[in-house]
């Protein structure tokens, strides 16, 4: 017994510094966590979490029966994978081919101009694209003017043109930024590699196929699963600032129907119901982490955990 | 590095097979061509903002400012909303940056320590928040109970921890600092909280450095938790006044404080638009160059994970 106290006594200014991370974690992490319980239940103005009746799976079945669920989660789907297919191998590739250049002041230069659309805010992005794809005064509208002779449509106002300008303004703004993990793969390989490559006749784009991509091969897989596991948390703040009447037909997704249905509807805020949709989201997100983890623990012997 | 064994092996290279050429020329075009795309919409945007706002309404503008002038620049430093929110944001910005900074290395540092008896249970309670979370809804409701809505707290208390940069700040410390040190500064009698503040915190610079980079543009860039949180306009901060005036076009007449030419507004509107892009984003720019170094640090401290 006071061999154990004493152990704990080494430590208790290191339980010390814990406490308050803890204490706030508790709070502001698991009390949420507790408070997905409303989803069962039906949560009034007049009632708090704890008193509020249960009702089941009421509201998940609102939900699964409501006319709008088959869209919401086609938008959902069709964001979040055209996402990770143009947004996934575009940085790679561009860290190949600018790696294979051997021009250092060059390479630095790109790099230099590629990162800088990163650190612009998604509303200034939004209102980027809004001004650019103008069909007045953007450089599109004029140039489409210049072109063809006529104005061109509103981008932002057809629903089939919506997922493509989403994906790829976030291209635009990210592929320079998301490259730099793998030019810090690329940095690291062994330059002797290259040299035996070149020795053997080796042209650079064969080195690229036979050195370079096998030794980025690791970053990817990671990069990947990292990637897979973020695939239905399509980030509300840029879908919600580019919504507008027109385009809501495929720009709907979960997490912005969440806050519609929860927090904007002013007195008919339904919190119970956009909490069971919200769990609904984190529950097949948790899914397709578990999912691609094990898969890549089987084929790659790389894992998050 | 890399540049030196370049050139120390020049002499001695091989010449490009013709083959070769055509994938330079080819690597060399599609870069530059990337490049020219990144930056045509910037250019453009900052061309626009010294434009009268004629030439921007009936899309004169292409590279070049047309009609240069500072109207766009004067308008929005005349623009109340926009002095008050900019000073918003510095706020948030430095206190969350610096809340969360402290919060992460508090937790990070114990859990770095080898032998903290329940070392696993913490971790597992910290890692766990990063698979899943309440959600949006229970989040409000318990800002809301906390009533700390339209508040500065319920900017700066929300998202001070994130378990992610726990385990990169963590990390960072087992690597970085031997053991030894505290065997030695333990023999000389040093306590746990002075050898945080005295050897810790110091020998900890590039992870700080890099992880406070990441926290500021984060929440210098962010509205949500503004949107959610906020109803009271004098709390606002730059991307919700920015999101009012460029997205939801909500300038008056009386927010421009000359009603005199309300004809002129729709020009002015636009023109007002860029300038207030140019002038919002400019600060965050003007620290890029500056912090450009710690990215590669940042990403690989990241991704060594323990």
């Amino acid at each position: 017994m006071e061999k154990l106290s004493k152990k704990y006594k080494r430590y208790w200014q290191l339980y010390l510094f814990l406490l308050i991370p803890v204490a706030y974690v508790f709070i502001f992490n698991y009390i949420p966590m507790v408070g997905v319980q409303i989803s069962f239940k039906k949560l009034k103005i007049t009632n708090t979490i704890w008193n509020a009746p249960w009702v089941g799976l009421e509201n998940f079945q609102r939900f699964l029966g409501s006319y709008q669920f088959f869209d919401i989660l086609l938008n959902t789907v069709v964001l979040s994978v055209y996402s990770v297919l143009a947004a996934f191998p575009f940085p790679i590739l561009f860290a190949l081919t600018l790696n294979a250049i051997e021009k250092n002041r060059f390479k630095k230069t790109i790099q230099t101009i590629t990162y800088i659309p990163h650190f612009i805010s998604v509303v200034v992005l939004v209102s980027i694209v809004n001004q650019v794809l103008h069909p007045m005064t953007g450089i599109y509208g004029v140039l489409f003017k210049a072109i063809t002779g006529r104005m061109p449509d509103d981008l932002m106002g057809i629903p089939s043109a919506f997922p493509h300008i989403y994906v790829w303004s976030s291209v635009w703004q990210n592929f320079g930024y998301n490259s730099i993990i793998y030019f810090a793969a690329l940095s690291s390989v062994d330059p002797e590699l290259h040299e035996a490559a070149k020795v053997d006749g080796a042209s650079r784009f064969r080195r690229v196929l036979h050195v370079d991509v096998p030794a980025i091969l690791p970053t990817i897989t990671i990069m990947l699963i990292l990637r897979m596991s973020t695939v239905m948390t399509i980030g509300f703040q840029k879908v919600y600032l580019m919504q507008n009447t027109l385009n809501l037909e495929t720009s709907e997704v979960i997490s912005t129907y969440v806050y519609k249905k929860g927090l904007a509807s002013g007195v008919s805020n339904d919190y119970s119901y956009s909490t069971a949709v919200d769990l609904f989201n984190s529950i097949v997100n948790l899914l397709l982490v578990t999912v691609s983890n094990t898969i890549s623990r089987k084929v790659s012997e790389t894992s998050l955990w | 590095m890399n540049a030196r064994y370049a050139t120390a092996l020049k002499p001695a290279r091989i010449k490009d097979s013709s083959g070769d050429r055509i994938f330079f020329a080819f690597c060399y075009s599609i870069t530059i061509l990337l490049a020219v795309i990144v930056l045509l919409p910037l250019i453009y945007v900052v061309s626009c903002s010294f434009s009268s706002g004629i030439a921007v309404s009936t899309g004169k503008v292409l590279l070049w400012p047309v009609e240069f002038t500072l109207d766009g620049y004067k308008r929005v430093v005349m623009y109340p909303m926009v002095w008050r929110s900019y000073a918003n944001t510095i706020l948030y910005t430095t206190g969350g940056t610096v809340l969360h900074i402290c919060l992460v290395m508090i937790a990070a540092y114990p859990l770095a320590r080898r032998g903290l008896p329940h070392k696993k249970i913490f971790m597992l309670f910290f890692s766990f928040t990063m698979l899943f979370n309440g959600g949006m809804i229970p989040s409000y409701l318990l800002v809301r109970d906390l009533g700390i809505m339209n508040t500065i707290w319920a900017m700066l208390i929300p998202g001070a921890f994130s378990a992610y940069n726990m385990v990169v700040a963590r990390t960072f410390i087992q690597n970085s600092i031997p053991e030894s040190l505290l065997e030695a500064t333990q023999v000389d009698g040093c306590s746990d909280v002075r050898y945080f503040f005295q050897f810790v915190i110091p020998l900890s610079k590039a992870v700080i450095a890099v992880l406070s980079l990441q926290v500021a543009i984060a929440i210098w860039n962010s509205y949500f938790n503004a949107l959610l949180y906020l109803t009271n306009d004098k709390l606002h901060p730059l991307q919700l006044v920015l999101r009012k005036v460029l997205l939801l076009s909500q300038i008056s007449a009386d927010d421009l404080m000359d009603p005199d030419d309300a004809l002129a507004l729709q020009g002015m509107a636009d023109l007002m638009k860029y300038s207030l892009i140019v002038f919002a984003t400019v600060p965050i720019l003007c620290v890029y160059p500056f912090v450009q170094k710690y990215f590669v640090k940042g990403i690989m401290i990241g991704s060594i994970k323990g």
